[in-house]
């Protein structure tokens, strides 16, 4: 079907959202959360602490956030547990997070 | 929405090295885990790093996998998805870091100094949505264009950039379309070539391959300026995927009514259809292409008439390449200004070069004007692989001259190549080594122009041909010093009466070795010998007493010419040995040598 120049804005803004995730970000600029996503982690609720945070990020369009896995962060007892490093400052480990405790720190980091 | 992006390159490179079954092993797996709802596998255009091909890249992580193979998908799908686990084997490892395992494709030394310009969607996209170009900002230029620009602005910002035709002969841009713009004509022409005749080149396959909406995109633009309604793609069928790419591309915006009739409800109309090549490098050439397209046989004709007077079908008509065209829409979203601002005086913006020859990092690299060939070979290459020494780059393909070592830190823009008798040409870059004779290679470039010839005009034709007997005495021992003079008195003579660029740049790479390897030259006529060991008529190989006897290369000597007693030292028959090179490949001790 033929667009209009209105559509085409429409298409390239909901399309962003969609690629933002493969923006290479200078790695010394951006804020990092790692999820821990080893058995225990994911067990204990780790992915929807990730889905949720991904989801965050792609739908209020956060640029220079990156949300990443890695596997056993080691206190297993403690899990769903999330490191948080933003650039200048000494990385931040959180403990027992929840999706929606993930959240709250998401919108406290991108402020 | 996906939470992941599986982005497997589907460049030519990685698409002969079986990245197609990586992407399908992939899409099956991640259905049969039911995760498809939360990954989404995408093909995407070149990467740029094809030696280590095929190149795989896992988004949010950024995750660089390279040499994937299909039997590690599972694993991949199994650690990296699902445990989120990076795949350390699979990393790609920097060899200038002690071989450590580098995260991400950022981080690379080959990608930390390139700047991307026209490869910007290359391996980001999915080159066969128009959705995915939208989203990277694609087709804002050509809206800005028709509904804020009269087609003299679109010229003087174009002129105001400083692009230069990336093709080869760096004529500026903006003026070419200038011209065509001051002829008053119903009918004009855009076209594009994608010919990429120069071996070794193949930034434009890319950017068709990984971006073909660009292209279409720059050329809507160059249509409402110079007042055209009709473009033509010039492209060789031995890209078959670029092909493939550019029908979806074009289908793809004749549907949404970015190409055709009224585009946008600007009233504006133009539309794109491809003309295929069957890949003769002389259709590189602007009169032989056009020429072509009118379904003649591709030969080159005089100019004036210069195609922006006469061109296509006898109507002005404008021909860029490519990687001009790949340029011209962030030139119009970014502004002149920006262009112009990387660079050198009068080399504005950035250039693709497709690394080849001896050197670790093949592939292609965006770099900006300026940068030295040093940085590019050494940071970006990799430098030459198994620690051979650096002796020579050659640029422009066949119609470019060889860059010795002494030249190194010399900032590369057009005019600086041209002062030391190379040239930018497409942006091929053959790295040489210490390994290579820099008479053969000159031998090698000729046979190619020498086939390639279209044997309109006498100097080309016949010229060359007796350029190559010239060099094919010297390789074989034959020349005498009078014969070194006739023959570079020779090329100045087919430089100066071709017709078309083939001719006039065919004898390039024989002056330049001239220039900076006489002595090579020299060697071979006085002495008979090939410093560098590959003409074979100069060569003999030997046994030295390193040998221990073990009989292992005189049983692979394809003509029984090594001969001995077993724990004795053996013996080359030279009147047998046809220098295969077999034996030295074969012997565990280092015993055979090249003299």
């Amino acid at each position: 079907m033929k667009k209009s120049i209105a559509d085409i804005m429409a298409i390239r803004q909901s399309m962003q959202s969609e690629i933002i995730l493969r923006d290479n970000v200078d790695a010394e600029k951006e804020i990092h959360i790692i999820v821990g996503m080893g058995t225990c982690g994911i067990e204990a609720g780790a992915r929807e602490v990730f889905n949720a945070m991904v989801d965050y990020v792609e739908e209020h369009d956060l640029k220079g956030i990156r949300v990443t896995r890695t596997g056993c962060m080691g206190d297993c007892a403690d899990e769903p547990m999330i490191e948080v490093h933003v650039p200048g400052k000494e990385h931040e480990v959180y403990k027992k997070v929840t999706a929606k405790k993930a959240v709250e720190i998401i919108k406290k980091l991108a402020k | 929405m996906y939470r992941t992006h599986i982005l497997v390159c589907g460049g030519t490179g990685c698409h002969s090295n079986n990245s197609g079954k990586i992407r399908e092993a992939f899409e099956e797996q991640i259905k049969a885990k039911g995760l498809e709802k939360d990954v989404c596998v995408v093909g995407t255009g070149c990467f740029g790093l094809c030696a280590v091909g095929p190149i795989i890249i896992i988004y949010p992580e950024g995750a660089f996998y390279s040499c994937v193979k299909v039997e590690d998908v599972p694993e991949i799908i199994e650690e990296h998805i699902v445990k989120g686990r990076l795949v350390e084997r699979l990393l790609y490892h920097e060899k200038a870091l002690g071989n450590k395992a580098v995260h991400s494709l950022a981080e690379t030394n080959f990608y930390k100094k390139q700047t991307r310009v026209a490869l910007h969607n290359c391996g980001v996209i999915n080159p066969e949505k128009i959705d995915e170009y939208i989203a990277r900002d694609g087709y804002q230029a050509v809206i800005k264009c028709l509904t804020e620009y009269e087609p003299q602005q679109i010229i003087d910002i174009v002129s105001a950039s400083g692009l230069r035709g990336r093709g080869g002969a760096g004529f500026p841009t903006g003026r070419k379309w200038q011209f065509a713009k001051n002829q008053v004509n119903d009918t004009k022409y855009v076209c594009c070539n994608a010919d990429e005749g120069d071996p070794g080149a193949f930034m434009d396959r890319s950017v068709l391959e990984g971006d073909p909406h660009a292209v279409l995109e720059a050329m809507t633009i160059a249509g409402y300026a110079i007042g055209s309604h009709q473009g033509y793609i010039y492209v060789r069928a031995e890209y078959p995927i670029a092909v493939e790419r550019l029908k979806i591309a074009i289908a793809q915006s004749r549907e949404y009514g970015l190409l055709g009739d009224d585009i946008l409800g600007t009233g504006f109309s133009f539309d794109i259809e491809i003309k295929l090549g069957s890949g003769a490098f002389v259709c590189g050439e602007e009169t032989a292409l056009m020429t072509s397209i009118e379904g003649h046989r591709g030969e080159p004709r005089p100019r004036p008439p210069f195609p922006a007077v006469k061109g296509l079908f006898g109507k002005p008509t404008i021909l860029n390449n490519v990687e001009t065209y790949a340029n011209i829409t962030q030139i119009i979203l970014k502004g002149a200004e920006w262009f112009a601002s990387m660079g050198t005086e009068k080399s504005k913006g950035t250039k693709i070069f497709a690394l080849g020859g001896k050197i670790t990092n093949t592939g292609l690299v965006e770099i900006p004007m300026g940068t030295t060939l040093r940085e590019i070979i050494e940071d970006i290459g990799g430098g030459c692989p198994n620690g051979k020494k650096f002796k020579a780059a050659q640029t422009g393909g066949p119609s470019g001259g060889c860059i010795p070592a002494e030249h190194l830190d010399i900032p590369i823009d057009y005019d600086n190549l041209i002062s030391i008798g190379s040239m930018m040409g497409s942006g091929g870059m053959i790295v040489m080594d210490e390994d290579n004779c820099m008479v053969d290679i000159a031998k090698f470039f000729l046979e190619f122009t020498v086939d390639e010839s279209c044997g309109k005009c006498t100097p080309c034709r016949i010229g060359n041909r007796r350029l190559l007997e010239y060099l094919e005495k010297i390789t074989t021992g034959k020349a005498t010093m009078q014969d070194l003079d006739d023959m570079e008195q020779l090329c100045y003579y087919i430089k100066n009466n071709s017709l078309c660029g083939l001719g006039q740049t065919a004898p390039n790479p024989v002056l330049s070795t001239l220039r900076y390897f006489r002595d090579e030259y020299e060697a071979h006529i006085k002495e008979r010998r090939c410093p560098a060991h590959v003409c074979k008529q100069l060569i003999q190989y030997k046994i030295t007493d390193a040998c221990k006897g073990c009989s292992a290369c005189s049983r692979k000597c394809p003509v029984g010419a090594i001969s001995g007693e077993i724990k004795k030292k053996f013996d080359i028959d030279q009147n047998k040995c046809i220098k295969c090179g077999q034996c030295i490949a074969t012997c565990r001790f280092g015993a055979i040598i090249k003299e």
